[in-house]
């Protein structure tokens, strides 16, 4: 056995990987150099330059930027009632998405966490991970034919004599519009259907969570199953609730295309910062617009972690 | 008796659950009735008749297949440095704690958890202030970067469950880190990084709203459809193209879950 050991010449590879071994932070150093001066001079780099630009102003004689330190660009933003009008109405959509998200996919995620075993349950994963993953723009072009004046809503109403219906609720002020497509109806139930898949899976992941002996036992100290829901199901849940909100309110609060194609013409704040970027060429305003969903997001990923809901993810 | 009860579900949650997924599924199934329609001025319903002359009406297109190789084009590239950067960042966030550890995390995660109009908006501005022209590579820009965050979290997961025993046996029996790597570490994370691939070309493949501020006059095949819905012109095309688009995506979708199946008893994790 002795003559098992065979020691052969060290080289170059060898020589280094013994450096690397023996000097772990150099590896990482080197693994983590990369991501971090992409992501660091791409991403951060950028993001911090446009957040600068909203402490600039624009010359409104001129319409050249002019590169100083003022505040008014802020002023301008929060005392115009038409931006505030804006922000009120992108934030409130968002939150009513998130509502709408959540009673949508809870029955889904529960079904799939406590009742889908083996094959089921494979095919309830890839039932929600398609649609998720399956394109944007694609799921909005669906839309803009189902709600279309001539398309199959309409058809199915009429079909079922309903029509009535659809024009009362079309004539409703603020809610309707001339058909469901240039309504704020129809934006609504877009956003909901592109961004609540993204509300399942955090949910069943903090639903198989919750052992069933606990539902059992609130069942037999004489709970009502609404009560056992209340008192010990939704808490439990609420983190991944929580989490799963992280998404869709995320997402409804910066997207301008599903409102451009699909809605009134009343403005959200990602329309509002692509149109003084473009035409208007505001700079400094459409960058101080996203200084809003960005302290939004940061009051809210800050508001999940008290929940826990870092670790539903 | 009572497990037996418990086992079933109530009917009103199998309702809800069945209606919340005919939700999701129906709409996507609609593009592909509407992909056939004979009528090509408005989006009338039940069609009128069916036919295939749009399929090949689209494939004669020269638009669309520019629209298409840009395309594919953007999302190889942006998958290729996604893979590296997002692996590399997975191996060293995994393995080891260090300082920062949880802000590389968050530097991963904030083009994600941002709003894609501001990755949009603020990568344009940088482009403005370096006078930096539009062109395949500042699409690339932006895509690799919000590509990144999928890779991670597929190799991430993949790390933490392969036991880090198998490196250290590897190097016992005599191997150098750079076999370690080619014998043991990349053949375990291997079908991980498949899986974060695909996803991750589908992601791109499919993006629009970083796209549309860093792309300048260039169409890629989702700015191409934007452009159709927001003023429709060949109704028809369009309903091939979204067909051709959902089978498109799809595949990556069911290739990923394919390779990360088995995710959860990769090698050396028997104990």
């Amino acid at each position: 056995m002795s003559d098992a050991i065979i020691i052969r010449p060290l080289g170059f590879g060898d020589r280094l990987s013994d450096v690397l071994w023996r000097r772990p932070n150099l590896l990482i150093g080197l693994m983590l150099a990369a991501p971090v001066l992409w992501l660091g001079v791409v991403y951060v780099g950028s993001l911090v330059a446009l957040l600068v630009q909203s402490f600039f102003s624009i010359d409104e004689f001129t319409g050249l930027i002019n590169r100083q330190f003022t505040l008014k660009t802020y002023r301008e933003l929060f005392t115009s009632p038409a931006n505030l009008d804006i922000i009120l109405r992108t934030v409130l959509t968002a939150a009513c998405v998130t509502i709408a998200s959540a009673m949508i996919a809870f029955p889904i995620a529960y079904y799939a966490a406590r009742y889908a075993r083996g094959r089921w349950k494979a095919l309830f994963y890839l039932g929600v991970m398609l649609p998720l993953w399956s394109s944007y723009l694609v799921k909005i072009y669906a839309w803009k034919l189902i709600l279309a004046k001539e398309g199959i809503l309409s058809w199915l109403l009429d079909k079922l004599y309903l029509n009535w219906l659809l024009e009362a609720y079309l004539s409703l002020p603020l809610l309707g519009g001339n058909s469901l497509s240039v309504s704020y109806t129809g934006t609504f139930i877009v956003f909901v259907y592109v961004w609540m898949p993204f509300m399942i899976l955090p949910i069943q992941a903090a639903l198989e969570r919750v052992p069933s002996s606990m539902l059992d036992a609130s069942s037999d100290l004489g709970a009502h199953p609404a009560q056992t829901f209340r008192h010990v199901l939704l808490p439990l849940a609420l983190p991944g609730v929580v989490a799963g909100s992280i998404f869709t309110f995320s997402l409804t609060l910066g997207d301008y295309i599903i409102p451009q194609i699909i809605g009134s013409s009343r403005l959200f704040i990602g329309q509002a910062v692509y149109a003084h970027q473009g035409t208007a060429g505001n700079i400094p305003l459409a960058a101080a617009f996203t200084v809003v969903p960005i302290v939004i997001m940061g009051f809210y990923l800050w508001m999940a972690k008290r929940q826990g809901a870092f670790d539903a993810l | 008796m009572r497990s037996d009860l418990q086992n079933r579900a109530p009917l009103g949650l199998k309702i809800a659950a069945a209606a919340g997924l005919l939700f999701l599924h129906l709409p996507i199934l609609l593009i592909f009735v509407y992909a056939f329609t004979t009528e090509d001025k408005s989006y009338q319903w039940p069609p009128p008749g069916f036919t295939l002359k749009w399929l090949g009406v689209t494939w004669n297109r020269p638009d669309v297949w520019e629209a298409l190789w840009l395309s594919v084009k953007v999302a190889t590239i942006s998958t290729i440095i996604a893979l590296v950067l997002g692996t590399l960042c997975a191996a060293a966030v995994a393995r080891t704690k260090f300082f920062g550890r949880e802000t590389i995390s968050l530097l991963v995660i904030l083009p994600i958890a941002l709003p894609g109009i501001i990755t949009g908006i603020s990568l344009r501005s940088a482009f403005n202030l370096m006078d930096i022209p539009f062109s395949v590579w500042t699409i690339v820009l932006g895509h690799a970067t919000f590509c990144v965050v999928v890779v991670y979290n597929n190799a991430v997961a993949r790390f933490r469950r392969t036991s880090a025993s198998l490196i250290e046996a590897s190097m016992d029996l005599g191997a150098n880190g750079f076999q370690t790597l080619r014998h043991v570490v990349l053949p375990n994370i291997a079908t991980a990084m498949l899986a974060g691939g695909m996803l991750a070309f589908a992601l791109s493949f499919d993006e629009v709203i970083v796209t549309t501020f860093t792309a300048g006059q260039q169409a890629t095949l989702p700015i191409w459809m934007l452009e159709e819905l927001v003023r429709p012109r060949q109704r028809p095309v369009t309903n091939v193209v979204a067909m051709v688009v959902v089978l498109v995506t799809l595949l990556p979708i069911l290739a990923a879950h394919y390779f990360t199946r088995d995710g959860d008893n990769p090698a050396g994790h028997g104990k």
